[in-house]
């Protein structure tokens, strides 16, 4: 369970990073512990798999990958973990999910590919359709992004700050 | 445009950040350069906008938070409206258009599922909504944002 000082670091760390010699240092005096209390808990986190990573998400367009595709696919239930297993291994796969399929709407396995062009998303599903031995997906092309930010966890234990 | 040095950079920081008093000198370590270069073409890189976000990313359902996918089915003209009201919840961290029937694709984030439903059914009766899907996970195998420069 977390505690009222975990969600308070686990807010403030949703804020800016300090990109300088002692990050944490200065995140600490932010939540006001220690820099090293603040080290054992990230720790902690990192270890029961709450903190994901520590680090830098890029723009994808600007660093050149332009194109991005949702490929929702169809998967026999007994063959989801082989599918999430086998797609999960390739990079341009930064998001692979099962999920509950709907009445009007049958696809239940979905994974994100981000490559350069269309066509390399193209090809990069066909590949993926080959490996795993699947051929039901549909391409989801994005045309725009009209929101795309980080959640802002516990808001209301940095009120005021 | 990118150098040879800023793409190497940028492949050691989106991995991992060490939790160390001073994690940007033990990237220099790595890169063979001094402390003070890499926060300096960080800073620049993070002012260029290459960088969208530097810092803790952290997993939702492990923080207790429910999650899901949803698609909305919106008419043309309408799709202005509707994603910006789409976007004024706080729990909506990604909102793209896209091409297909259903063309509004969101997650949303609430702290529990009464707080999910009501946004959803909110979102259900806009005007120029013609169809909702609600998506949830059944089961997560990768989530890894990580570009090969």
């Amino acid at each position: 369970m977390l505690d009222c000082l975990d969600k308070k670091i686990i807010a403030v760390l949703q804020g800016d990073f300090p990109l300088v010699a002692e990050p944490y240092a200065v995140l600490a005096a932010r939540i006001g512990i220690s820099e090293q209390e603040l080290l054992d808990r990230l720790n902690k986190y990192r270890q029961s798999g709450q903190l994901r990573k520590m680090g830098a998400v890029l723009k994808h367009r600007e660093v050149g990958y332009a194109a991005n595709a949702l490929c929702a696919w169809i998967v026999p239930e007994s063959r989801l973990p082989e599918a999430g297993r086998l797609m999960s291994g390739f990079r341009a796969v930064t998001h692979c999910y099962a999920r509950i399929p709907q009445a009007n709407w049958p696809y239940n396995f979905y994974t994100m590919l981000h490559a350069h062009t269309r066509e390399e998303c193209r090809a990069l599903a066909a590949e993926l359709a080959q490996t795993a031995g699947l051929d039901r997906y549909i391409l989801l092309f994005s045309t725009r992004e009209w929101k795309k930010t980080s959640m802002s966890y516990f808001p209301e234990y940095v009120q005021g700050e | 445009m990118l150098t040879h040095f800023d793409k190497k950079l940028l492949n050691v920081i989106q991995t991992k950040l060490p939790l160390e008093s001073r994690p940007f000198a033990r990237v220099a370590e790595l890169l063979n350069v001094d402390e003070k270069t890499v926060l300096e073409r960080l800073n620049y890189l993070k002012e260029q906008g290459y960088i969208r976000r530097f810092g803790a990313f952290f997993d939702s359902a492990y923080l207790g938070y429910v999650s899901t996918l949803a698609a909305a089915k919106v008419r043309t003209e309408k799709v202005a409206d509707v994603a910006k009201a789409i976007n004024a919840y706080p729990g909506v961290t990604h909102n793209y258009e896209r091409e297909g029937e259903y063309n509004l694709w969101f997650t949303l984030l609430t702290p529990n599922q009464a707080e999910q439903d009501r946004i959803l059914e909110s979102i259900r009766i806009l005007e120029g909504v013609e169809g909702l899907l609600s998506l949830p996970a059944i089961e997560k195998y990768k989530v890894s944002v990580e570009f090969n420069l």
